[in-house]
């Protein structure tokens, strides 16, 4: 009874399937914008460590610190990083007295103790980063309508997030095709997933001035900026890959002796 | 329980036997997972993925208890709660990403136990109900993986929510009601997070008790074996302690290794990065697709898309995605072959690879975007999943040829072995364990 149900059953899904598989296709005009869209360019990136391969790799702190001020006098016109307190930037090598300043020069909401209304204070290092606009409304009303999202979590929320992001840094000296007409207000940019976006190039020549000297080439800014967002975004990489490493050794030798204990307690037995 | 040779529980300590007679828990851990079990001799490390399984439940339990202490069931905070997690809790990021990884190995080695299970004929006389509570288990871990991917409320969580929940308004008449009182309103919002945390929690052990009713429906006749042949006596098995909890743990071993390796260096390779955005209702992704384990079914559900027979696509859609899984529960008559190893089944041994690759192929597609080549690759694959179960099967029963089956585990084995003499039992064979 089973079996010639569900024969019947199998019989209608498969006529139902094989009906839609068979049917002719509407013809589904190609998206111009897919010919010009461009994946994102892989870089080296010395954080990944040997290969790439993520095991060892580590941040540079200096690179940090290079893409921390970039992203403070750059990107944090527009760009919020709100899961990041100033007491976290001890973790790429500013003393508690720099972590302090840092904070100070920033104002963040308050309440008046003695009033109660609202008001504004320097800044402590247990607080987040003030975003740059009060509310989204602000956002938009300042950038033409687009949204800047905040960039805490950037490089997990984004495939292939590092390399994406500096492509798209770099992206934007990339000419749109002849006959392309990028509408008003937006950018030609081929790693933008519509190659029009509302930021404008962020990032030239000599925009900022780094302290230790390094060129500050648009590559190189988007480097260390990227650099810095993958650490605001995953600022546990450097103990996780530790305690991977201590795992895997620590595990190899239990998977050894488990092997060689099951060798010893099945020798002789016929399986 | 279990054979009549199995070894019996005799504590020699004072204390074990004061306990023994009042509360027997170590007896019935010593005929359930002990020396008091007798498992077929030569079963493969492909029967290891039962014990895995159980492995992985406990490491979901364990980490989602330690990460509900920390989360925050509200649509305004369940995101940044667990970024709290993951940034400030001590080793909150590898609880978090325990959890996150866990939930996709506990179905990889679900998955790998339910082919096992397909190709040694688990399901069949006299294992019916284990089959059965195990699809039972498979349905609960769906459920529990889908409102678990909703709680950290991000951009994939609340998309992924608002698709499959509308799965429901695809049932006539009362498919809106009913949506509208699983949600807990008209679109996923706060009463859909609580609800779902409140079940999110209470599942798993729902599924722990289902684990104990299958271990108990397996230890009535005990694991099937690569040959299919039933045990008939002492010789054919070897008592769970110490033999299979080695082997086991050798398995345990290996697997920690493979989750460590995603834990630790490609934590996310397994997610979607658009859950790394906070959920907004305004904004649709370009592409949303569950958790990659249900992209097969989500490929079934997509290859519906022509209204027939008065039944709108949508609709043909979600009957036949839970087709797709209830007609597990039917396997056991559906296919009628005697043979339960497909070792000795040379015609099913070809269609159950063909199934393999055509599962593999509905994952590939439920993946992708819904457009062409994926969506008529998906209906040909639904198709010939549909066609496998319930007309290849049955007919195979029919027409099959088994190959000839050895008369006992032990003659297989020994034979295996190089012992020409199968009659004599050599040592080891119903050994009591090692002390």
């Amino acid at each position: 009874m089973v079996r010639f149900l569900g024969f019947g059953v199998g019989l209608v899904f498969v006529l139902v399937l094989l009906v839609a598989a068979l049917l002719p296709r509407d013809d589904v005009p190609a998206d111009p914008i897919k010919a010009i869209h461009e994946h994102p360019r892989s870089a080296h990136w010395q954080q990944d460590g040997p290969l790439g391969m993520g095991v060892f790799g580590t941040y540079d702190r200096a690179q940090l610190q290079r893409g921390f001020q970039v992203y403070k006098e750059v990107c944090s016109a527009c760009h919020g990083l709100r899961l990041v307190a100033f007491r976290n930037l001890s973790e790429i090598g500013f003393s508690e007295a720099e972590v302090k300043a840092l904070a100070k020069a920033k104002d963040v909401p308050s309440i008046n103790s003695q009033t109660g209304e609202e008001t504004t204070r320097p800044a402590l290092p247990s607080d987040h980063f003030p975003s740059p606009f009060p509310n989204e409304t602000a956002a938009r009303a300042a950038n033409n309508n687009a949204l800047p999202p905040d960039l805490s979590l950037i490089v997990k929320a984004r495939p292939n997030g590092k390399n994406y992001i500096h492509s798209l840094l770099t992206g934007y000296d990339e000419t749109a095709p002849k006959g392309f007409d990028v509408p008003q207000g937006l950018h030609f940019n081929p790693y933008f997933h519509s190659v029009n976006i509302a930021m404008a190039k962020p990032l030239n020549e000599d925009q900022v001035t780094y302290a230790d000297g390094t060129k500050a080439t648009v590559d190189q800014m988007a480097m260390d900026v990227v650099a810095f967002l993958q650490w605001a975004a995953e600022p546990e990489l450097e103990k996780r890959r530790q305690i991977g490493v201590a795992s895997l050794i620590f595990l190899g030798i239990l998977t050894l002796l488990a092997f060689l204990t099951y060798r010893r307690v099945w020798a002789g037995i016929a399986h | 329980m279990s054979f009549p040779w199995a070894n019996h529980y005799e504590p020699k300590h004072p204390l074990m036997q004061w306990v023994d007679q009042r509360l027997p828990l170590p007896r019935l851990v010593y005929n359930a997972v002990g020396a008091g079990y007798p498992v077929p001799r030569n079963i493969n490390y492909w029967y290891n993925f039962g014990v895995l399984a159980g492995v992985a439940l406990m490491i979901q339990i364990i980490t989602g208890v330690v990460l509900a202490m920390h989360f925050s069931a509200h649509v305004t905070t369940a995101f940044d709660s667990v970024e709290h997690i993951m940034r400030n809790v001590n080793s909150g990021w590898m609880i978090r990403y325990m959890h996150m990884n866990g939930a996709s190995f506990f179905f990889i080695v679900v998955y790998f136990h339910i082919f096992r299970g397909l190709y040694y004929g688990s399901y069949k006389a006299p294992r019916e109900v284990v089959w059965m509570l195990g699809v039972v288990i498979f349905l609960l871990m769906m459920a529990t993986a889908f409102m678990g991917y909703v709680l950290p409320w991000g951009q994939m969580s609340f998309w992924g929510a608002q698709v499959i929940t509308s799965l429901f308004s695809a049932i006539p008449l009362v498919g809106e009601t009913i949506r509208t009182w699983l949600v807990g309103g008209f679109a996923p919002d706060n009463a859909t997070l609580t609800r779902f945390f409140s079940l999110h929690y209470l599942l798993p052990f729902v599924i722990l008790g289902v684990v104990i009713l299958k271990i108990w429906a397996l230890h009535i006749p005990g694991s099937t074996n690569p040959t299919g042949v039933e045990v008939q006596g002492p010789q054919d098995t070897l008592p769970f302690h110490p033999y299979f909890t080695a082997k086991d743990f050798v398995g345990i071993c290996v697997y920690l290794m493979l989750f460590a390796i995603f834990v630790f260096f490609m934590p996310n390779a397994m997610g979607h990065p658009d859950n790394y955005i906070p959920a907004n209702p305004l904004s649709t992704p370009s592409h949303i697709v569950p958790e990659w384990y249900f992209w097969p079914f989500y490929a079934i559900l997509r290859a519906f898309t022509i209204n027939f027979l008065w039944i709108p696509a949508k609709l043909w859609g979600v009957i036949a995605m839970f087709a797709s899984i209830l007609l597990l529960f039917f396997l056991p008559w559906l296919d009628s072959s005697r043979v339960k190893s497909t070792a000795y089944r040379p015609m099913y041994k070809i269609w159950f690879w063909v199934l393999v690759v055509d599962v593999l192929i509905l994952a590939y597609c439920g993946g992708a975007p819904a457009e062409e080549p994926y969506v008529r690759i998906s209906q040909i694959a639904a198709a010939y999943y549909f066609a496998h179960f319930l007309i290849v099967l049955p007919i195979l029963s029919f027409i099959e040829k088994p190959l000839p089956m050895p008369n006992s585990i032990a003659e297989s084995v020994f034979a295996k072995a190089g012992h020409k003499d199968a009659a004599a039992a050599p040592a080891g064979a119903a050994a009591a364990p090692a002390e």
